[in-house]
């Protein structure tokens, strides 16, 4: 058996204590332990970024993160990109674009954009097309997720 | 009111903020997990299976084989499969046992303890091994299968069928030019991001409960029942929300195993596949052979087109028979040819059953079609724009096969997207780069089977809409919603949408053959129509008037023309509900209703379908880079035109038309399901598999919707899923032969590929 670990970890501005085995990953102790289940497990081999979340308000793949490693960085996952608001501007985009067909990679493309545009407020098409480079969507073709950004391009994240 | 605007989709909200619940997100007191055990081998005779040491490990609560399986086998149009094996394996990866235990690791842990003894047999890995005299046979009972179109099967063809009209052979000796090639295309896997999986739960009376990210929820129900043994009532079937099909959540194959755990260990169940087992157990779109002659008179008139068609449908028949016919039905292309022959078969071989997926042999047939268009062009000096406007089909002819065509805008589709690419400011040459510009028209149908809907009028005077119609993406439940509301002038807030359960959804076949918007939206339409005319009655003895002289107002109302006088839709609903009337409620209920086939001769060629539905048109235009030092193809924009004959909510309609592009350059240009010589799948990771990201997509991919209302749709609408996909490849196809004069003729067409290609010219 797996050896577990005390831990508390810091996520969407709340301390959480759990116990996890030392092999789990953030995107494990996310989904199961504290029932955050907006981040996605699409191939758990770090490549289609539905798991994307901050970690220390930088980009991390947490199914390629161990949870064991995370200390006490803070960890933002979709449940907590919009504060205390329904949307945040890039998920309110998202929706008014259309940008949203099955979801499931969405909650990485809101976290990609949301840290985006927190370090380039003004980024044009070509810095959008670089920051979303890590996470893929097989419904959209990409077309309505760029017009959703190009649209908060100087807004506020 | 309604129809035409761009409300945000009813679950959006819910996707980007994490809520929307999927099928990994279910949680359930006392839940198992499985685990799966599966065939090293291509093929293999199973000798035993030994389970002890797995079902004394402490945490395991039930255990499936081949040999608890009693009942007959299962499966699409030929019922030629299991739930888990039985006495021999057809691919590496077949699901030989499942677990249920405590917890994963436990699961898989049992997994591994489970003991199979294989003998080998020799494998058929590609279609010329299955079609070599002296091929291992991979199905020796397959005269025995339930089938549910009959068949044609022999030695490894599961399937054959045909289509002629005319006089192919005369005519082709006629022709002043006649043009030939072979194509083959590779397996595409769907690869939506969220993997297959269920949750089974199970009640004190031994009643099933499935909730599946899913296509259909009554398919599903259908197939568990079958395979469990159980009456249908006792298996009920929720859709979670669903991240993405494309056809790969189309047919079922895992349910019943988690079903079956679930019974046995009178427990929650999840069976929740990994991406690897998902690419190695789930579908793949058929790789195929294509051989097609056309010849055309001087004057570029196309007079006839000879077809033959293998695909390699793996190890299992599923939806070949379908995908098959309609590739053939595809073959001929949107062209009026009046001498057309197309024969096909669909091979086994040991590799994953292919399946359906998004444009269902179409891809395949197009991809082939109309690159052999352009040679055609070539070949007469005629401008590849100009052919095909030549011999386009036009409204109220006839398909290949015999079905009426009423709207058509192909020739639309083409010159809107001719004259757009023309209209653009050119890019700027690359140097290093040459580039092109190819052009690619098709048909589909929208159609296909029953549905139904049901429309409640409640208390408040808001409306309860329910239909089976799972919106695995691509915005049904919005789309259903704006067609009810629009029939009652009531904003969309107002129009509730029931999740799908097969307790209490109405009947719908499956989310496929672009027939959501087309015929559940009919369904919807029809039954809202029924609930207007009920309230229109109630209003009529209200306000003591006749019928004829009421009109809807907008926001819930009805009133007398003329007079601003009203009663609204609560009072209505008060009435009914505490009065008189009783519950004004309407349930309308269809199958595809138009004139089809002549059904002797689809007998007798095995169509597989009575009938497909209305076709719907298209056309695309792509500019390409090609490195000629390097082979890569780069596409630099796209002009897609499709006839949504309606389009009820437009940025759906180009959301479906560039998604379906993009999955059309990755069929075109990257992504191939490989085996190796064992059979073993070798591209298992989305490392190994290239879907294209949003740096290999064109930023400019513009999404023309067309608009000719079709009269069998109360509001004119057709479906628009599967088209976008089928032009894609051709169209690239084209444009590399257009900048470099080199024709690829193998699907993808990769770096390697366009240099072979770069040589041969």
């Amino acid at each position: 058996m797996t050896s577990k670990l005390p831990m508390t970890l810091n996520v969407n501005g709340e301390p959480h204590d759990l116990i996890a085995a030392t092999t789990a990953t953030l995107l494990d102790v996310l989904r199961s332990s504290l029932e955050l289940t907006g981040t996605k497990r699409g191939c758990n081999h770090g490549v289609c970024g539905a798991c994307t979340v901050l970690l220390d308000g930088k980009l991390a793949r947490s199914c390629l993160t161990l949870a064991v490693d995370v200390g006490e960085r803070p960890v933002t996952t979709v449940e907590g990109i919009s504060g205390n608001e329904a949307f945040s501007p890039v998920q309110q985009a998202l929706i008014d674009a259309g940008a949203i067909q099955c979801g499931f990679c969405t909650p990485g493309f809101v976290i990609a954009l949301s840290e985006l545009f927190a370090r380039e407020p003004h980024a044009g098409r070509e810095q959008i097309r670089a920051a979303l480079s890590g996470n893929l969507c097989r419904c959209s073709g990409y077309v309505k997720i760029i017009e959703a950004a190009e649209s908060l391009a100087g807004a506020a994240p | 009111m309604t129809i035409g605007l761009n409300p945000p989709r009813l679950e959006a909200g819910d996707k980007a903020t994490g809520r929307a619940r999927y099928v990994d997100d279910i949680e359930l007191p006392g839940m198992l997990y499985a685990a799966l055990v599966t065939s090293p081998h291509a093929h293999a005779r199973i000798i035993g299976c030994r389970v002890d040491a797995a079902r004394a490990m402490p945490g395991v609560k039930a255990i499936v084989t081949g040999d608890d399986l009693k009942g007959p086998r299962s499966g699409g149009i030929i019922k030629d499969e299991s739930m888990v094996a039985r006495g021999r394996v057809r691919y590496v990866g077949e699901i030989v046992a499942a677990v249920a235990a405590v917890d994963r690791e436990t699961a898989s842990r049992a997994a591994e303890a489970i003991e199979v003894a294989y003998e080998p047999l020799p494998a058929a890995l590609s279609i010329d091994q299955a079609l070599a005299a002296g091929a291992p046979i991979l199905h020796e009972d397959y005269a025995s299968y339930v089938k549910t179109v009959p068949g044609g099967g022999h030695d490894n063809t599961a399937f054959d069928s045909s289509v002629e009209e005319g006089d192919v052979e005369r005519a082709l000796r006629e022709c002043d030019v006649i043009v030939e090639s072979t194509w083959e295309t590779q397996a595409q896997h769907h690869l939506y991001l969220e993997t297959n999986g269920c949750v089974a739960d199970v009640d004190a009376a031994g009643r099933i409960t499935l909730h599946a990210t899913c296509q259909s929820v009554h398919h599903i129900q259908q197939r568990v029942a079958e395979e469990l043994g159980e009456p249908t009532a006792r298996v009920r079937v929720l859709a979670t929300r669903v991240g993405g099909g494309f056809g790969g959540k189309h047919a079922s194959n895992i349910h019943s195993i988690a079903a079956w755990l679930a019974r046995a260990a009178r427990r929650p169940v999840k069976l929740v596949l990994s991406r690897t087992q998902d690419f190695e157990i789930q579908r793949s779109r058929h790789p195929a052979r294509i051989w097609i002659k056309t010849g055309a008179r001087r004057d570029g008139t196309i007079v006839a087109r000879d077809v033959r068609v293998i695909l390699d449908g793996g190890a299992y028949a599923d939806e070949s028979p379908a995908v098959l016919a309609f590739a053939l039905l595809m073959s001929r292309g949107p062209y009026r040819i009046p001498n057309a022959r197309a024969r096909g078969q669909v091979v086994y071989t040991n590799k994953l059953r292919a399946g359906s997926f998004r444009g269902f042999g179409n891809p395949q047939a197009s991809f082939a079609g109309e690159s052999q268009i352009d040679e055609l062009a070539a070949k007469l000096g005629m401008d590849p724009v100009e052919i095909r406007l030549k011999n386009a089909m036009r409204p109220n002819d006839t398909a290949f096969g015999g079905e009426a065509v009423r709207s058509c805008v192909l020739t639309e589709c083409l010159t809107r997207v001719r004259d757009a690419q023309g209209q653009a400011p050119p890019l700027k040459p690359r140097s290093g780069r040459k580039r092109g510009v190819g052009y690619a028209v098709m048909s589909h149908v929208s159609g296909l089977m029953g549905t139904a809907a049901s429309v409640s009028l409640l208390s408040d005077g808001s409306v309860a809409l329910a239909t089976g119609c799972v919106d695995i993406g691509q915005g049904s439940d919005t789309i259903l919603v704006q067609i009810c509301a629009d029939a009652l002038k009531l904003p969309i807030e107002r129009v509730s949408y029931a999740p799908q359960d097969t307790d209490s959804s109405p009947y719908n076949w499956k989310t496929a053959g672009s027939r959501s918007t087309y015929m559940t939206g009919r369904a919807v339409a029809v039954a809202t129509t029924e609930v207007r005319e009920k309230m229109l009655e109630h209003a009529g003895e209200m306000m003591e008037c006749g019928v004829a002289d009421l009109e809807l107002r907008p926001g819930g109302a009805i009133g007398i023309k003329g007079v601003p006088k009203t009663v609204s839709f609560k009072e209505i609903a008060m009435r009914s509900l505490y009065r008189a009337g009783g519950p004004i409620a309407a349930h309308h209920g269809f199958v595809f209703d138009g004139p089809g086939f002549d059904p002797k001769r689809a007998a007798i060629n095995r169509l597989a379908f009575a009938n497909l539905g209305v076709y719907t048109f298209g056309a695309h235009c792509v500019e390409v880079d090609v490195d000629e030092a390097t082979g890569a193809v780069e596409v630099r924009r796209a002009w897609c035109a499709h006839d949504a004959g309606r389009a009820i909510n437009p940025v759906s309609c180009e959301g479906q038309i560039q998604g379906g592009f993009v999955q059309g350059i990755g069929y075109a240009l990257t992504e191939a399901m490989q085996w190796n010589d064992e059979g073993w799948l070798t591209t298992v990771t989305l490392a190994d598999y290239k879907v294209p990201g949003i740096l290999d997509t064109p930023p400019e991919i513009h999404a023309i919707v067309l608009e000719d209302p079709d009269p069998s749709h109360p509001v004119g609408a057709k479906g628009i899923g599967e088209p976008s996909l089928v032009g894609a490849a051709p169209a690239i196809a084209n444009a590399i032969h257009n900048a470099t004069g080199a024709r690829a003729r193998t699907l993808p067409m990769t770096p390697e590929r366009v240099l072979d290609a770069l040589d041969a010219r």
